[in-house]
C-alpha cells in the first residue's frame, strides 16, 4: 500500500465580506498517495487556489487539519511553515514562476541551495531533468529568452529538484497552447509517478486530466465529486475535447 | 551563514544579470558622492586656510587683551606682556604674535599674503622645515609658508618685495628669503613671518601709527609645562598678569572671524546634500522593490525566509551604494587634478573620511523603507493566490 503524502480532514475556510461569512473552503476531506497525480477542478469561486493556498502552507484554515508527510500545518509557527514550503512542498504557479535574473540551471539549483542540497551530484541531477523537459539546450538561459511553455518546464523542474513529499500546480497551463499544455502536463504526470510525489494540479481545463490519477471537482466550497475510475476519468477529459 | 551566503548569491546575481539598471543607479550615488566629497573638501580647505596657523602654534593657551572677546584682531596687547606671561609658574614659554596683512608684488601676479610677527625660537614661529629662521632684531629677512613658495615660485635666497600702505602712501620693501614652513595658513592666506621690529616697520599702518616704533603684539601664545593643567593656568594667568583674557587654541579658531558661520554654512550643504541623496536612493530602491513584488512573493513562496529576502536587498544596496561611492571618489580625484591651488580643496582631512563614511550609509539608511517592505510582502498576495 502506498503511503500517505497529503491528508485533508475536515479542512474549512471562512472569510468575513461585509459582515457576511463567506465558506471558501467547506468541510473538505482527501488524501493524495505518494506517486498519484490529482487534478483538482471546478469554476471559478469554487475555492480550489485557496484549497491549494492552504494546502500550500501559505494560509490558514479556519479548522481542520493538514497533514503533509505526517506534519500538521496547523500545530507550526511561521518559521516551521517556510521550513515545511522550502523542504517538502514543489510549488509551481500560472505565471511570474521563475526569478527573473537566474538562468534555467540556476533556478533549478537555487532549490537545492536552499535546502543545503547542492553539490556535484545534485547538480548532474539537476541537468538531466531539465534535460529530460527538452532543456539541455537552455540551460543559461534566462527566464526572458525562454517560452512561456519552457519556463513552465523549468519550474517544474523546480518544484521537483529537491524530492518534495508534495507537488502544486497551480493552473500552469493557463499562458501555453494546447500543443505546450498537453506537453507541460504529460511531463508534469510522468516525473511525478516516477519519482513517487504526490502531486495536485488545479486547472479550469479539463482535457488536462487524461494525465491524472484522480479528479477532485469543487463547487461552492465543497468537494462534489471525485472520480478515481481511469476510464470515467477519461471520459470526462474526452468531454471537455468535444 | 546558509541565509547570508543566499543572500549575497541573489544580491550578487541580481547586479550582474541587471547591471545596466544598477551602473545607472550607481551612478547617480556617484554624482552626489562627487558634491558631496568636494563640499567636504570645501569645507576642510577653507577651514584650513583660515585656521592654520592658530591650529598648528605649539602652544595651549592664547592670551588677549581683555574685553577683546577673543578676536585676534581686536585684541592689541601692551609689548611686555609675553615677558610678564613667561614669569608666571607654570609656563614654559611664551611668545607674542603680531598679525597684519601685505601683498608681494615683485611676482608676475601680485600675491596677497597675511603678514606675522614672531619671536625667534618661541611659541607662535612654526618650526622652520627648509632654510634657516630669521635673525631677531630688525633684520629684514623673512621665513615663507611652503605654498607662497608652490604658487610664486620663490625659492630660499630670493629677495622679495612687498607693499604696504604707509599713512597715505605706497611704500616698498624688500625681504631675503631665508627659510620655509609648512601648513601656516591664516585667514585665508598663506603667510610670511618677519621678526617683531621688522613687522612694526613694514606693516600697513594709518598717520598716526606711523610715529611709533613699538611693536603690540595680538596675542600671545602661551606653551604650558603641564598641558594637561590648561584650566588651571587660564584662572592663574589672568590673576597674574593685569588687562588680559586667556583660552585655549579650539575657541581661538572659533572666534576667528567667519570661521563658525563659514563651517556652519559648509556643513548644512553637506547635510542637505546627503539628505537629498538618502531621498534620491530610498526612492530608487522603493520603486525596484515595487517591480519585484512577484518574484519576492515566489522566493517566499518556495522557502525562503524574511530575513535571507531582506538580507539579499541590503547587500545589494550596499554593493551598489559601494561601488557609487567608489567611482564618485575616483571622479573626485580625477576632477581635483585639474582645480587651480588658489581653490583651497583639501582630501586628505577627517572631514572626507566621514564625508565617505556617510556616503556608504546612504545607500542602506535610504533604502530602509524598501527593505521593511521586501520583509513585509506576503507571497499569498504578491502572487494575487489570495
Amino acid at each position: 500500500m502506498s503511503n500517505i503524502a497529503l491528508e485533508v480532514r475536515d479542512l474549512v475556510k471562512s472569510f468575513s465580506l461585509d459582515g457576511a461569512t463567506i465558506q471558501a473552503v467547506d468541510n473538505v476531506s482527501f488524501q493524495v498517495r505518494s506517486g498519484e497525480f490529482v487534478a483538482l477542478v471546478g469554476p471559478s469561486g469554487s475555492g480550489k487556489t485557496t484549497l491549494l493556498s492552504i494546502l500550500a502552507a501559505l494560509l490558514s484554515p479556519t479548522s481542520g487539519q493538514v497533514l503533509i508527510d505526517g506534519q500538521d500545518l496547523a500545530k507550526m509557527n511561521e518559521r516551521e511553515r517556510v521550513k515545511l514550503r522550502r523542504e517538502k512542498i514543489g510549488f509551481t504557479f500560472q505565471s511570474n514562476n521563475l526569478i527573473p535574473f537566474l538562468t534555467a540551471r540556476e533556478n533549478v539549483e537555487y532549490m537545492l541551495r536552499l535546502n543545503g542540497a547542492l553539490n556535484h551530484g545534485s547538480r548532474i541531477r539537476s541537468d538531466e531533468l531539465l534535460a529530460r523537459l527538452g532543456l539541455a539546450e537552455r540551460l543559461h538561459n534566462l527566464p526572458a529568452q525562454m517560452s512561456g511553455g519552457q519556463q513552465q518546464r523549468v519550474a517544474i523542474a523546480r518544484a521537483l529538484i529537491h524530492n518534495p513529499a508534495v507537488v502544486l500546480a497551480d493552473e500552469p497551463t493557463a499562458s501555453l497552447d494546447t500543443e505546450r499544455a498537453f506537453q507541460v502536463v504529460e511531463t508534469f504526470a510522468n516525473l511525478i509517478h516516477e519519482n513517487g510525489r504526490a502531486g495536485i494540479i488545479v486547472t479550469h481545463d479539463l482535457r488536462m486530466c487524461q494525465f491524472v490519477d484522480r479528479v477532485l471537482q469543487m463547487r461552492d466550497g465543497k468537494l462534489v465529486r471525485i472520480i478515481e475510475d481511469k476510464n470515467e476519468i477519461l471520459e470526462f477529459a474526452g468531454a471537455a475535447v468535444h | 551563514m546558509k541565509n547570508f551566503t543566499l543572500a549575497t548569491y541573489l544580491a550578487i546575481k541580481e547586479v550582474v544579470r541587471n547591471r545596466g539598471r544598477f551602473f545607472l543607479v550607481a551612478l547617480v550615488i556617484a554624482l552626489i558622492t562627487l558634491l558631496v566629497l568636494f563640499i567636504a573638501a570645501l569645507g576642510e580647505g577653507l577651514a584650513n586656510g583660515n585656521r592654520q596657523y592658530v591650529a598648528n602654534l605649539d602652544a595651549q593657551l592664547v592670551v588677549f587683551l581683555e574685553k577683546s572677546d577673543y578676536i585676534i584682531s581686536s585684541s592689541r596687547l601692551e609689548t611686555n606682556t609675553a615677558r610678564s606671561i613667561r614669569r608666571v609658574e607654570g609656563v614654559d614659554d611664551a611668545g607674542a604674535v603680531y598679525t597684519s596683512s601685505t601683498e608681494i608684488v615683485s611676482l608676475p601676479e601680485p600675491l596677497k599674503v597675511s603678514l606675522l610677527g614672531a619671536e625667534p625660537g618661541r611659541p607662535g614661529m612654526p618650526p622652520v622645515v627648509a632654510g634657516r629662521e630669521f635673525r631677531s632684531g630688525e633684520a629684514r629677512e623673512t621665513v615663507i609658508d611652503q605654498q607662497v613658495a608652490f604658487r610664486s615660485g620663490i625659492q630660499i635666497g630670493d629677495v622679495i618685495e612687498i607693499r604696504s600702505t604707509q599713512g597715505v602712501d605706497d611704500e616698498f620693501f624688500e625681504l631675503k628669503v631665508v627659510g620655509l614652513v609648512s601648513g601656516q595658513s591664516y585667514f585665508f592666506q598663506p603667510t610670511i613671518f618677519v621678526p617683531p621690529s621688522t613687522w612694526e616697520k613694514i606693516r600697513p599702518q594709518s598717520d598716526s601709527e606711523l610715529s611709533s616704533d613699538t611693536p603690540f603684539p595680538n596675542i600671545v601664545a602661551v606653551r604650558l609645562t603641564d598641558p594637561s593643567q590648561a584650566d588651571m593656568m587660564m584662572t592663574r594667568l589672568v590673576e597674574r598678569v593685569p588687562n588680559i583674557e586667556v583660552t585655549d587654541i579650539e575657541t581661538t579658531i572659533n572666534n576667528i572671524p567667519g570661521y563658525s558661520a563659514q563651517q556652519g554654512t559648509v556643513q548644512a550643504q553637506g547635510f542637505f546634500t546627503l539628505l537629498i541623496g538618502i531621498l534620491v536612493i530610498g526612492g530608487f530602491f522603493q520603486i525596484q522593490i515595487l517591480q519585484k513584488v512577484p518574484q519576492i512573493g515566489v522566493l517566499k513562496a518556495i522557502g525562503s525566509s524574511n530575513g535571507m529576502v531582506g538580507l539579499s536587498a541590503v547587500i545589494q544596496i550596499i554593493i551598489v551604494t559601494a561601488l557609487g561611492v567608489g567611482i564618485g571618489g575616483g571622479l573626485t580625484y580625477l576632477f581635483s587634478l585639474g582645480f587651480p591651488p588658489t581653490i583651497p580643496l583639501v582630501f586628505n582631512g577627517a572631514r572626507s573620511l566621514i564625508a565617505v563614511a556617510l556616503l556608504l550609509s546612504i545607500g542602506p539608511v535610504g533604502g530602509m523603507v524598501s527593505i521593511i517592505y521586501a520583509v513585509r510582502i506576503e507571497p499569498l498576495k504578491a502572487l494575487r493566490l489570495g
